[in-house]
């Protein structure tokens, strides 16, 4: 652990400007929530909530939901960003669910962080938070025998209040749109394929965090300006504190000792990842859809790419992708680490 | 099994009575004698609620409440208490075994008191000399000794270290009591009763607890010390099995440890994630009609330890992830494989790279780092690991590029390398042991005598090469470089190519295939023609070895030829 101490004083109180100023938006920009159902008084000390905005992904949520209620989070808080196909009306009748509603701009609300910001401030104090998107499904050493919680518990005791978890795009071996994805099916059974070894890292020193890029995306999508593919690398898990405020989706956070997640001498720190479900037969109409309300980061230009490759037939498949495995093919492959926790 | 083992147990609990009172039942109804002793702290309805539960078992008693701070004498005092008080309640003790509320025995306690029986002389106690061993993980050592502890590290932290800091400046050290030797240890034990009424009943344990009550974590030291003084068949273990990292913290069991735990054959263990249910009723077994005194064996358990502390100290060579992203020279291993570069080879012989992959048992590929595309073996379009060919994606990080492609392929990796290249590997590969750099300068003259480009642009892509190749050769010439590196100059090269070559391989892989004929060369004629023309023009062309050069003709003299 090195960095904080050696900042100089006008580093850190910019840092720390910045990091108020972005909790004052979010305490700011909670008029934009209206509340459809409020469960949030059924949470109790040391469960584990999920954070999530959402917008049209109905035929996602039963797996989704019932993803992270097998791994032990108690409570999703969710916010739903003016759907249209009955998704709201959904998670209304999920007991453990809390509903807000916004038909505010998703650009201008950080894409989505300032309404997550202003939950995550109110009701994720003091929790272990899980900040997802409904169509990535976090996978961690030993998922398979131990639930979150054992994590979260084993985290406390080491000290260590973030937990990063790459995001590891998913995609089918031929058509996107081959198999049709049904509601409640393990997106997984479609999408079970990935790239291995092809990721590349840079650290960002204003904020101490990895710039993880590369995978499928990049490959297909970007491979004359790689810089501008994808970030993969992400902190979903967080012991939260008020204090706290993600500085840019879920990549990185203020104060930047929670983006601390990795070793610099050498060794390895527990890491997981976020299987990305999202190159399934909805994306599509998806990035049709995304393209035509130009929301999404950098002037969209992700959506512009995938549209453009998909018109051509990209297929994302190679003969050099894994099939998915389990946790332990991915930390055999260096994706992921158990680090200290046998 | 000559003389009967009665077993007490003293039980310390602080948290989870619940979980303290489901052990305390395991030890009374395997037969053991208990003494329990609660913290103060614990609120007070829980341990109602545990007496309670409690109640249908004669053989429990509980000891007078202590408040206790972590790594403080009250600690010492609570067992102290609870002990004296076993002792006085059930004399016919014959051990007794200190274990806290959270330790799980894994097998029944009458195998426990079988095995105490082989040799019921025997105390069980870890205890090693704190002056010759650093036995304490992330912590002080003999300084727990010989400081002032007056302030508690969890709460007073500051005050804490400013202590050791100041008594460290001013050279405090205290006096041990006369005829004591400190000595450390894990602080769950099993002692005989008699060696433990020693302890308690020593004339001078006052003058011993005034030490230890300033001392620092004196429940790994005060009877692990004392115990020397009054026993001497001391069995340097601890019958309960619990392991620390290397910042000190305690390992925890699941229920996917339940095999492993069950194999290591060990009487209790420490820590249990209370949510692991399974793995806390499976423990412990049940007891078989005739018990089985064999020692613990953790060698299994140890070694997955081991590895865990390993990878999350060293971690594995050659990985580059989101949670491992060593620093410059601190990566133990910048890559995980041995792998070969051969430069300036496919200039004297075009076809140089089949040639070579039917010589050698590695995947061979193209020039990896080469400027327009990255040359993969069969040039596919996704190489291995679904590494893309495109130049651009390689050159945005190619020290990742590299350390995947060599990580995730089975066999060794053989490329071409020269000039025109991506040289910012250099430094990276020249400090790298794992890579064999097989060099030719000066070979890239080659292919410029064929392009029939003007002559003015040939030369100034002659300088450009020249100026990088030199650059390259002031890195391998350095003191720095960790690889295994060769250097020819082109005639030297030229003159016997077979005899060179050959050596080279063999290096590289042992199982070569012997060298029978080389590949067609390309076309020397008018090379020295060339290079005088280049000179005329005022440029001085160094590499080839036409002139003397001070630099490389050092490293022929290495080579031996």
């Amino acid at each position: 652990m090195q960095g904080l101490k050696h900042l100089p004083l006008p580093a850190r109180l910019r840092r720390r400007a910045e990091r108020q100023w972005l909790i004052a938006r979010a305490i700011n920009r909670r008029r934009a929530l209206t509340p459809v159902s409020d469960r949030t008084d059924q949470i109790r000390k040391r469960d584990i909530l999920a954070f999530v905005t959402q917008r049209n992904e109905r035929v996602r949520l039963p797996y989704f939901l019932e993803y992270y209620r097998n791994l032990g989070v108690r409570h999703f808080l969710f916010v739903d960003n003016a759907s249209t196909d009955g998704s709201a009306e959904y998670l209304k009748t999920q007991t453990d669910v809390s509903l807000w509603r916004t038909r505010a701009s998703y650009k201008q609300s950080r894409f989505g962080m300032d309404w997550l910001g202003w939950l995550l401030f109110r009701y994720g104090h003091n929790h272990w938070c899980l900040t997802v998107d409904p169509d990535e499904f976090l996978i961690y050493p030993h998922c398979d025998t131990r639930p979150l919680t054992a994590l979260t518990d084993w985290l406390s005791d080491s000290g260590h209040r973030s937990f990063p978890a790459m995001l590891l795009d998913m995609y089918p071996k031929g058509n996107l749109d081959d198999e049709t994805y049904r509601e409640g099916q393990n997106p997984f059974e479609i999408a079970c394929w990935f790239d291995p070894a092809n990721y590349s890292i840079r650290k960002n020193n204003y904020l101490g965090n990895l710039w993880v890029q590369g995978g499928p995306r990049t490959r297909a999508f970007f491979p004359y300006n790689p810089q501008s593919g994808p970030a993969l690398n992400k902190i979903p898990l967080v012991r939260w504190n008020r204090r706290f405020t993600y500085y840019s989706s879920t990549h990185m956070l203020l104060p930047r000792s929670l983006n601390q997640v990795f070793d610099e001498d050498g060794g390895e720190m527990a890491s997981g990842c976020l299987l990305h479900a999202k190159f399934l037969s909805t994306f599509a109409k998806k990035s049709t859809e995304e393209l035509d309300r130009g929301q999404h980061y950098g002037n969209s230009q992700e959506y512009r790419a995938y549209h453009a490759g998909l018109q051509q037939g990209v297929r994302l498949w190679c003969n050099e992708s894994r099939r998915f495995r389990d946790w332990r093919q991915l930390e055999d492959l260096g994706l992921i680490s158990s680090g200290n926790w046998p | 099994m000559s003389v009967p083992v009665n077993m007490g147990v003293v039980l310390l609990c602080h948290e989870n009575l619940q979980m303290a009172a489901r052990i305390a039942r395991i030890w009374a109804e395997g037969g053991a004698k208990v003494a329990i002793h609660v913290d103060a702290k614990s609120p007070e309805t829980e341990i109602d609620q545990m007496k309670t539960s409690l109640s249908d078992l004669p053989d429990i008693r509980f000891s007078r409440r202590i408040r206790c701070g972590w790594g403080r004498f009250s600690l010492i005092e609570a067992t102290q208490h609870a002990a004296s008080l076993l002792l006085e309640e059930f004399p016919d003790c014959t051990h007794v075994y200190l274990a806290s509320g959270s330790c799980l025995p894994l097998r029944p306690i009458s195998e426990l008191a079988a095995f105490l029986a082989l040799s019921p002389d025997r105390d069980y106690i870890e205890s090693v000399d704190a002056n010759e061993v650093a036995w304490v993980i992330g912590g002080l050592n003999k300084e727990r000794f010989t400081m002032y502890f007056p302030f508690d590290w969890r709460k007073r932290r500051k005050l804490f270290d400013s202590c050791v800091n100041l008594q460290r400046r001013l050279g405090i050290r205290r006096r041990l009591p006369r005829g004591l030797t400190p000595h450390l240890g894990s602080q769950w034990w099993c002692l005989t009763a008699r060696t433990l009424r020693a302890i308690l009943d020593d004339p001078r344990r006052w003058e011993y607890d005034r030490y230890f009550r300033r001392s620092w974590i004196p429940d790994e030291s005060y009877f692990q010390t004392l115990a020397r003084r009054h026993s001497n068949r001391i069995e340097s273990r601890s019958l309960t099995f619990s392991r620390f990292d290397h910042r000190g913290r305690p390992y925890r069991a699941y229920d996917d440890h339940i095999p492993i735990l069950e194999e290591s054959n060990c009487f209790v263990a420490r820590k249990i994630w209370p949510g692991a249910t399974r793995l806390l009723e499976h423990f412990p077994r049940p007891a078989k009609p005739d018990p089985d005194p064999s020692p613990p064996q953790p060698a299994h358990i140890e070694r997955l330890i081991a590895r865990a502390l390993s990878r999350r100290v060293l971690g594995r060579p050659g990985l580059y992830m989101q949670s491992r992203f060593p620093r410059k020279d601190a990566e133990n291993g910048k890559t995980s494989a041995p792998y070969a570069l051969f430069q300036g080879l496919t200039d004297i012989f075009p076809d140089f790279e089949t040639w070579l992959a039917e010589h050698l048992s590695g995947d061979v590929h193209g020039h990896l780092l080469g400027p327009e595309k990255v040359e993969f073996a069969g040039r596919p379009e996704i190489g291995p690991g679904a590494l893309s060919c495109s130049a651009e994606i390689r050159d945005y990080d190619t020290q990742r590029f590299l350390a995947a492609l060599i990580r995730v392929t089975e066999k060794m990796q053989i490329f071409q390398f020269s000039p025109r290249d991506n040289q910012s590997l250099n430094w990276f590969m020249a400090t790298d042991p794992n890579a064999t750099l097989f060099v030719v300068t000066g070979a890239w003259n080659l292919p410029l005598l064929e392009t029939g480009m003007p002559f003015d642009d040939v030369r100034r892509i002659t300088a450009m090469l020249q100026r990088t190749e030199m650059a390259q050769l002031e890195i391998l010439n350095s003191v720095w470089v960790k690889a295994r590196v060769q250097l020819w100059e082109f005639n030297d090269f030229i003159a016997r190519p077979q005899a060179i070559l050959e050596k080279a391989l063999g290096q590289i892989d042992p199982n070569a295939k012997p060298i029978t004929s080389l590949p067609p060369t390309r076309d020397t004629t008018g090379l020295a023609e060339h290079l005088q023309r280049l000179r005329n023009s005022g440029l001085h062309p160094r590499l080839t070895g036409d002139q003397p050069i001070t630099k490389a003709s050092h490293i022929l003299t290495r080579n031996e030829i």
